[in-house]
């Protein structure tokens, strides 16, 4: 048999303005487990996509080549049929239907369409035991844990006859325990001649199970390592990850640091659905007059939970801790209170909560502080233009008049209306999540100008990015957030890419609270 | 030039439907030999259908919260009319004070399902098809499957009733103080766009080219007039229209003017987005159907005393209707989109097609199928105008 069972050949993927997946190679070995590593964003979930037929044949150049044949998939269906399955970080479980019925969805046991139930749940039964898992094959999905839920993934892949298993961070919400179980069950698989790509950022877990690690980043493969041929260590892999040169993308900045303007301390934060899981654990933090402080940390740290919970209280519930303006106490108990602080928050996600879509960009600009253009609640309609019109120009949004809808503008365009309708607020303190996701780079470039401005205006930035070169190149002062805790704070100075991200590998499952 | 390009591209719908109705017009004005735009047919065209522009104001306000609508405007319009009878008729109370006690029932109608929508997030269409069932239950508990009537003289006015001629003398038919209302309104609306443009120029916005400043003022002002001259030519301002123009005008301004108003936008277009701008999107769906349940109120009475009698089968269907006169007027069903103006327009067309065919002598059940074609054509016209713009 040919020991390899999938080649990817010089797959390249373009979406509108920004190539996600340039030329890259990937080869598999049959009954091995393959790790994929990189940065947020450098392209191995799309990697993940195009091979299991998300996107589909055509819509990407290269060659898929599995066990020999070549695959020209439309959509999931035609990759699982023969034998490749992908589990998602967001399990594809539906939460009220039971165990049983999940792993066999869409693949029922049945006969003439009839489902018949004795086997459904006699095969769960066995396939639960093939995973480790004792459970119930009647309990319903919402009422396991997330880490039997993905043992529940697993097992749903094996009754499909999987012959390549995907799993894209399979343990990033898993607790230690559970991450060792799925470990070793990926052994486990192994030795039954099950194939595994395995995407993590867990540098730990993958240097104790894999045995070839592909690192990607800026949607290129840069190398694969091979266990017992070359080194595998840590440093290495990190090396692999971040070892782009920093070429002039910042603009510079002159830096005039004042006082402490905004402080945050002894922060708890729990989860809206789950009151019992503690999000924030014990945050503390500061601001100076004219600072851009950035918070690092890869997806899911806690970051955004962080700043919202701050702005308004916004995210979650039992939030105890205090926040210190200018040295006095304040109380920010709803979004009114915390523009009114002068506080303001740029959401990461401007489609689903920074933009009203089909409003224009007047409108988009004014609202958080429309009562500024309208004495007695009427709205002063010239003033209003007046407003819209001087921000069009300050952040040069690119559009022939602001009566455009919000939704047709680009990804850069949008972030500036947001940033417009936050800086009309005349906020002190700024708090930026992401502010140049899905942009491309002129834009960024103009983002990070105008975030600049702000500083040099005596404002207080909190800047969070899942980009650490863009962290590095933007902020004064660091501090590293990995599962909802700040565990590292670097200056400027002391600050590098392979530091922060030691810091956070070396701070990940240890528990605990407070800095270092 | 660039921004009165996209003010009209916003506005397309609107012209769309203004065009719509006015082809509908000319169309049963031909087909029913010039019956329906006889005086007398434009008046009771006002009368007949009060209830729906009154009904529309109102659901246009919850549909742009969030694409929500209210199911129980019908029933609500019947339990009115039935507590109006209570008050009125049966416990003779005085008129003014009946109608006030219905206002106020209204109210708290609209805090009751206001509650369970907007602060306990019960999915819109649940409560008021609960309320649907409840205040229908409630009416036929209170009239006990009976009709009150009549009511005094004085209630009846509300719907039947006209504005006094104060010039004209008892035999004439010509009613000037209708045409002198219309005078004055010309007047003040072009005063009003007079300055408005002044303004803008002195701001240093552009403003449209003269000669379309003109046609607007000139269309508008014709429509103004002619409204009052053909009722002037029959029994002159009917009371009811009165009511309906003020409610027209305070929501417009409400809409569009106010800092409220915009909230209401705000939050159909994007309510994630709007509550981390700070408003307060919770109290904006309970204020959308407080209001409801007093427009329904409003709606009620004015039915009540149309019919002159509090029926047990008032109102049916009418939740339908006020939702049709949104949907065809514009409004979007996912919230954020939309006008009064839009609403009446799209009520006005509804009632013209009624009025046409039943002259031209095609009963409820033909008019049915076309209204329901005409919601869905207009909708489609929203969809497809989209694609293609994308």
């Amino acid at each position: 048999m040919d020991s390899i069972i999938l080649e990817m050949r010089n797959i390249t993927k373009t979406f509108p303005g920004v190539k996600a997946l340039n030329d890259v190679n990937l080869s598999i070995q049959r009954g091995k487990i393959h790790a994929l590593v990189g940065e947020n964003g450098a392209g191995k979930s799309t990697l993940m996509n195009v091979l299991s037929g998300t996107y589909p044949h055509g819509s990407y150049t290269g060659q898929i080549v599995f066990e020999g044949k070549e695959c020209t998939f439309k959509e999931i269906g035609d990759s699982e049929r023969i034998g490749i399955v992908i589990i998602h970080q967001e399990l594809a479980l539906i939460p009220y239907l039971s165990v049983g019925e999940n792993i066999f969805l869409r693949n029922e046991r049945a006969r003439n369409q009839i489902i018949d139930w004795d086997r459904t749940y006699l095969e769960a039964t066995e396939l639960l035991k093939l995973v480790g898992l004792e459970e119930n094959p009647h309990a319903a999905i919402k009422d396991i844990s997330v880490g039997k839920q993905q043992l529940v993934e697993i097992a749903k892949a094996l009754s499909k006859n999987v012959k390549l298993l995907i799993l894209d961070e399979p343990t990033a919400s898993l607790n230690e325990d559970d991450s060792e179980n799925l470990l070793k069950l990926l052994l486990e698989l192994k030795k039954k001649g099950i194939t595994s790509i395995l995407i993590s950022h867990k540098l730990n877990e993958i240097t104790e199970v894999a045995d070839a690690i592909t690192i990607i980043r800026d949607g290129s493969t840069i190398e694969t390592l091979v266990k017992g041929k070359d080194e595998i260590s840590e440093n290495r892999i990190i090396k692999g990850m971040v070892g782009r040169e920093l070429v002039d993308r910042f603009p510079k900045r002159e830096h005039k640091i004042g006082e402490v303007a905004f402080e945050v301390r002894d922060w708890n934060v729990f989860s809206p659905i789950n009151p019992e899981r503690q999000i924030i654990k014990n945050a503390n933090l500061k601001v100076h007059k004219g600072e851009v402080v950035g918070l690092a940390g890869l997806m899911g740290a806690g970051r955004t939970e962080l700043a919202m919970s701050v702005f308004g209280q916004s995210y979650g519930v039992r939030i105890s801790g205090s926040v210190y303006k200018d040295g006095k106490k304040i109380e920010m108990n709803t979004v009114r209170h915390a523009i009114d602080h002068g506080v303001s928050y740029t959401t990461e996600d401007r489609k689903t909560a920074g933009l009203n879509l089909i409003g224009d960009i007047k409108e988009n600009i004014t609202i958080a502080g429309l009562k500024k253009v309208s004495p007695n609640w009427v709205i002063d309609r010239d003033r209003e233009i007046s407003v819209a019109e001087t921000y069009r120009q300050r952040l040069n949004i690119r559009s022939p008049s602001i009566l455009q809808k919000a939704g047709n503008l680009s990804g850069g365009n949008q972030q500036k209306v947001v940033l417009s309708k936050w800086i009309f607020t005349e906020p002190d303190v700024l708090i930026l999540d992401e502010p140049t996701r899905g942009i491309d780079v002129g834009a960024k470039f103009e983002i990070y100008t105008i975030i600049n401005q702000l500083a040099s205006e005596g404002k207080s930035v909190i800047f969070i990015s899942s980009e650490l070169p863009e962290i590095l190149g933007m902020s004064d002062r660091i501090y590293v957030v990995n599962e909802g805790r700040i565990v590292g704070e670097f200056t400027r100075e002391e600050a590098t890419q392979e530091g922060i991200m030691k810091c956070i590998m070396q701070s990940s499952g240890e528990g605990g609270d407070g800095k270092h | 030039m660039e921004n009165i390009k996209y003010l009209f591209r916003n506005n397309v719908r609107q012209y769309a439907m203004i065009i719509a109705l006015v082809a509908i017009m000319a169309f049963f004005q031909i087909t029913t030999g010039g019956i329906l735009l006889v005086p007398m047919n434009v008046t009771n065209l006002i009368l007949q259908n009060a209830y729906v522009f009154i009904l529309a104001i109102g659901m246009t306000l919850t549909i742009l919260a969030g694409g929500n609508i209210d199911l129980s405007v019908g029933s609500l319009v019947a339990f009115i009319g039935a507590l109006a009878g209570a008050f009125i008729v049966t416990m003779r109370m005085n008129v003014a004070l009946g109608i006030a006690l219905s206002l106020i029932a209204g109210l708290l109608v609209g805090i009751w399902q206001g509650y369970w929508i907007a602060y306990v997030r019960i999915p819109a269409f649940i409560v008021t098809l609960a309320g649907m069932l409840i205040f229908r239950g409630l009416t036929l508990t209170m009239l006990q499957g009976l009709t009150i009537a009549p009511f005094p003289n004085s209630f009846q006015q509300i719907s039947s009733g006209f504005v006094n001629d104060f010039f004209g003398s008892a035999g004439e038919t010509f009613n000037l103080t209708s045409v002198l209302a219309g005078v004055i309104v010309t007047v003040l609306y072009i005063i009003g766009s007079l300055r408005r443009r002044a303004s803008r120029t002195k701001n240093g916005f552009e403003n449209s080219s003269v000669s379309l400043f003109a046609v607007q003022i000139v269309a508008i002002s014709a429509v103004i007039m002619l409204i009052s001259i053909w009722l002037a030519a029959y029994k002159g301002l009917p009371i009811i229209f009165l009511i309906i123009l003020v409610l027209v005008v305070a929501y417009s301004f409400f809409t569009t003017r106010t800092v409220p108003g915009r909230y209401f936008y705000a939050m159909g277009g994007n309510e994630k987005a709007a509550r981390l701008s700070g408003i307060n999107t919770d109290r904006i769906l309970f204020f959308a159907y407080v209001n409801m349940g007093v427009l329904s109120a409003v709606a009620g009475i004015a039915f009540t005393s149309r019919l002159n009698a509090a029926s047990p089968q008032a109102g049916l269907g009418f939740e339908l209707d006020a939702i049709a006169a949104c949907f065809i007027g514009g409004a979007s069903a996912y919230g954020g989109i939309g006008t009064i103006v839009g609403s009446i327009i799209g009520a006005l067309v509804m009632g013209v097609l009624n009025n046409g065919m039943s002259i031209m002598g095609y009963g409820t059940d033909i008019q049915q199928v076309v209204k329901g074609l005409v919601l869905l054509l207009a909708v489609a016209f929203d969809v497809f105008s989209k694609k293609k713009a994308r």
